[in-house]
């Protein structure tokens, strides 16, 4: 905590400001990691790294349009119930004899629909995304349960539950990260390289001005919602094929791991502010966090204790160092704190 | 949800044809009176169906079930009026009902004992997010994630996999959850003197005006001298301590308590008080509205199982329920929006 309310890094000019939270998630992480490998000899090896990896698969895919979300002001609670929908599905068509390859668009689709329903109430009627994806939410988890009930459909096809499980051939690096990296990049390049990117800050520093600046405000939201609800729909099938089991309770709570992540990378919750970057150190410090835990047999009720304190912490500290530098200024107005 | 239709909360009695104001209290008895009809409407057609709904056992569960997250959401007005939120209410449910539990099981502790251990943890938990959101700035929804995370999992801890047995839990405490006064079951009385306490001090007193104050504008709250984060604070400890009381009760109605059972209420209560017509944004809504959300929902539930519904469908039935509610009134309120504007340009 003290790093935030030291010295400024990087960018030396920016007299006023702190270092960047996300920075300093990325030093935790590092922190964590050498820790890590000297508190459990089992931490370090490369099986281990890649199942922590592998683990964290669906978390990681989500936060990506999340993050985008977030930026923009906006939030979806409704993706871990369009997970357990896109599950159910999954397996109740593959129950009815689907083939496989049809299911996966079918399922796809119907994540889209999901998206499209939470933007469209969004942005036809102007309502809060929190207030509309609390609702979808229930709606959509009350959906899945509909349609497979408390059923539980194993035995995929071995081929595609394979991909979720192994590693890309000749590296540690299960499939799913693979993917992730890949969308990761697609994802910071649109976010911080592009003009769409800089719209979805000015959004959420904004949405009036952007709005009168000329962006497509509405279009743009609504996009960034169908997308959430398409990849939400993918973690679904990647999640049943790597657990084996298609069952409409899949990933109760998700969404809140996946928001503790975005959060915890930085990114401010009232829009305008964070980096992709900080985003991918916040889901890789939870991972590796609760996987050091688990090697040390340490309840996994601990864990949920340090998550939920990594998350105040990640909004607290930025703001009491602001606090801080404030109060500082105002004593001593004429010279900079060192 | 701006500006234009941010209604004074205490309803100012108008006598007819009064103009605009009469015209925005005529849309604020529509929203509770249209709860209450969705209520009546749901009540008649499935006595229709199956004439046994309204025995008196039903009547009563469903009123003994109503209760607890009826006082959650009349907790969660108070905070979200003030435009923020609290998502681990339901986590502290659960903690001082296994705590209070663990405490009193096997001991001859009566209800008081039992009570005031419950309101002081959930106090405790709503001074911790009172004070991180209203002193520290920090977002309610970040803050009470947080929350939800930490307590669930200190509950978890405690718990370590045991349960509490009504076997072990003292009669007297028992008796607080299943006995009655004249007929009628401590539980509803419980929650609906609550309910008009904090209604009757949301309405005439001006500190709790200011609640909605500060909800419909932050700044102009400020500029009008409202003490802003101490408000904040007295309403994330009133949820707090409401959430420990729906704890006691929790232990109190159901004596058996596995670690963690209210999970996933948080969403509940949030549904209870938007349908229930309080407006996410804040500034607008009445304990009264909420209260009645929490009874819609659970007779939704209550419905399902008699009509021989797959229960699933309650889930799914609440999400649009919450989904036609905020639309509902977001349409009202645009035409009300409109309607108005129109009047003031005639007046000039």
């Amino acid at each position: 905590m003290a790093e935030a309310t030291g010295t400024v890094r990087g960018k030396g000019a920016g007299a006023g400001r702190f270092v960047r939270w996300d920075v300093v998630v990325t030093a935790l992480l590092v922190a964590v990691f050498f820790g890590g490998v000297g508190i459990s000899p089992d931490f370090g090896n490369t099986d281990n790294l890649s199942f922590a990896l592998g683990d964290l698969g669906e978390i990681a895919l989500i936060a990506l349009p999340m993050t985008l979300l977030v930026v923009c002001g906006q939030v979806d609670l409704s993706v871990a119930s369009v997970l357990g929908l896109a599950s159910a599905l999954t397996g109740w068509l593959w129950n009815a004899g689907w083939a496989f390859e049809t299911i996966v668009p079918v399922v796809l689709v119907v994540g889209v629909v999901c998206g499209l329903v939470n933007g469209l109430l969004v942005t036809r009627l102007g309502l809060p995304s929190l207030a509309v994806t609390i609702g979808t939410l229930s709606l959509y988890r009350g959906l899945a349960y509909v349609v497979l009930g408390t059923e539980a459909v194993s035995q995929f096809p071995a081929q595609y539950a394979e991909l979720t499980t192994t590693n890309v051939p000749g590296t540690p690096i299960p499939y799913q990260v693979a993917l992730f990296v890949l969308l990761a990049v697609v994802t910071a390049l649109v976010l911080h390289a592009t003009g769409v990117g800089r719209a979805l800050f000015a959004i959420g520093a904004q949405e009036d001005a952007a709005f009168h600046a000329g962006i497509r405000v509405k279009r743009i939201k609504l996009v960034l919602f169908v997308v959430s609800g398409l990849v939400a729909a993918f973690a679904g099938i990647v999640y049943t094929l790597r657990y084996g089991s298609a069952r409409a309770d899949n990933g109760v709570g998700l969404e809140l791991a996946v928001i503790a992540a975005v959060l915890l990378g930085g990114v401010d919750f009232d829009g305008g502010k964070g980096t992709l970057g900080g985003v991918i150190s916040g889901v890789l410090l939870i991972g590796l966090l609760r996987n050091l835990l688990m090697l040390n047999d340490v309840a996994t009720e601990i864990q949920s204790i340090v998550t939920g304190l990594l998350l105040i912490v990640s909004v607290l500290t930025p703001r009491l160092a602001g606090v801080v530098r404030e109060r500082r200024a105002r004593r001593r107005p004429a010279a900079a704190p060192a | 949800m701006t500006a234009v239709v941010e209604q004074p909360p205490a309803r100012p009695k108008v006598k007819a044809g009064g103009g605009e104001r009469g015209l925005i209290d005529l849309v604020l008895r529509f929203r509770e009176a249209g709860i209450l009809g969705a209520l009546v409407v749901l009540v008649a057609v499935t006595t229709v169906i199956n004439p046994r709904f309204l025995s008196a056992q039903g009547v009563e569960d469903i009123f003994l079930n109503a209760s607890i997250l009826a006082l959650l959401a009349v907790g969660q007005t108070l905070v979200v009026v003030t435009r923020n939120i609290d998502l681990s209410v339901g986590s502290v449910v659960g903690l001082v009902a296994f705590v209070v539990g663990d405490l009193v099981s096997g001991t001859q502790h009566g209800v008081l004992v039992a009570v005031a251990l419950g309101v002081a943890i959930g106090a405790a938990c709503g001074l911790v997010n009172g004070l991180l959101v209203s002193f520290c700035g920090v977002p309610a929804l970040v803050v009470t994630l947080g929350t939800l995370y930490v307590i669930q999992g200190l509950n978890h801890y405690i718990a370590h996999g045991e349960q509490i047995s009504a076997a072990e839990v003292p009669g007297a405490i028992l008796s607080l959850g299943n006995g009655d006064l004249l007929g009628i079951p401590y539980l509803p009385l419980i929650s609906v003197a609550v309910m008009l306490a904090v209604g009757y001090y949301l309405r005439s007193y001006s500190s709790g005006r200011e609640f909605y104050a500060i909800g419909s504008s932050p700044e102009a709250a400020r500029l009008a001298g409202i003490p802003i984060r101490r408000r904040v604070l007295t309403a994330y400890l009133a949820a707090g301590v409401l959430a420990g009381l729906a704890g006691t009760l929790w232990l109190a109605r159901f004596g058996t308590v596995v670690a963690d059972p209210a999970r996933g209420w948080e969403l509940d209560v949030v549904a209870a008080v938007v349908v229930g017509g309080v407006a996410i944004v804040g500034g607008v809504g009445t304990v009264y509205g909420a209260a009645l959300g929490a009874l819609l929902i659970t007779t939704i539930g209550s419905v399902l199982v008699v009509l021989k519904i797959n229960p699933f469908w309650q889930e799914a039935i609440v999400g649009l329920l919450l989904l036609l509610a905020i639309s509902a009134d977001r349409l009202v309120a645009l035409r009300l929006a409109r309607v108005l504007r129109k009047r003031n340009v005639r007046h000039g």
